[in-house]
């Protein structure tokens, strides 16, 4: 007799711990809370914007507090692997057909990275 | 087959990734670099003022904000429910209210501006 149910039991809250797969989804997945509020972020700094030079002075005493920096550090990490596990399925997510043959993955993943450096350029000195 | 409102907002989730991608890597760098105080010219008010003043600045600002906030809080109810918390009816209230909130604040404070 088999002593061994045929379903088991998977916990809710700590599946994803038994696979590095799965340890990488979560990791990806975990950082939307970061871009979540960084939005908010952004938000606040339209707000202060919104209010005049004063306001938008107070906000940047925030932002450069030790808090603001760690903050921002952290989203800076949790952005960047977020846009690399992005393109990395982009030819899983928009394959490209050209007559019989598929382009190949690595051909769109590169022009995505890119795409990825010319518009962080142009962001950069528009922003800087 | 039956019509569905989905292919709308899986548009809306792609494009919110695509756009998080691309841009909000840079921006935290932008605001990175003024947290540490790297530049006096960085995100002086006068400069974000003219740009946010500007129809096309407005609409450029509005695009960003609605999609990244849309996207990611589509993507945060799917990861609470990852996380075993199995509430999806108010999770989804408390993260569609949240982005809809930012979505009017956003609206509210470029018109004011």
């Amino acid at each position: 007799m088999s002593s061994k149910p045929y379903i088991r039991e998977v916990s809710k809250t700590s599946w994803f711990l038994s696979q590095p797969r799965y340890k990488r989804y979560m990791a990806r997945e975990v950082t939307c809370i970061f871009i979540f509020a960084y939005t908010f972020l952004l938000i606040f700094a339209l707000g202060s914007l919104a209010n005049g030079p004063d306001a938008f002075q107070e906000f940047l005493s925030a932002l450069r507090s030790p808090w603001g920096v760690l903050f921002n550090l952290a989203v800076l990490v949790a952005a960047v692997y977020h846009s690399i596990s992005w393109f990395s399925v982009t030819p899983q997510a928009m394959p490209i057909q050209r007559g019989e043959e598929f382009v190949p993955g690595n051909l769109i993943v590169n022009a995505h990275y890119g795409a990825w450096a010319v518009v962080s350029l142009v962001v950069l000195i528009l922003g800087v | 087959m039956a019509k569905s409102n989905k292919p709308i907002f899986w548009g809306l989730f792609a494009a919110g990734g695509t756009v998080t991608a691309f841009l909000t890597p840079v921006l935290a760098l932008i605001t990175l670099f003024a947290a540490m105080r790297f530049s006096p010219d960085l995100l002086t008010y006068d400069y974000l003022h003219a740009f946010a003043n500007h129809w096309l600045g407005k609409l450029v600002i509005f695009g960003v904000i609605l999609v990244s906030l849309w996207h990611a809080a589509h993507r945060l109810r799917v990861t609470v429910h990852d996380f075993g918390i199995r509430a999806d009816t108010v999770v989804a209230y408390l993260v569609y209210g949240l982005a809809g909130l930012g979505t009017l604040m956003t609206l509210v404070y470029l018109l004011r501006i």
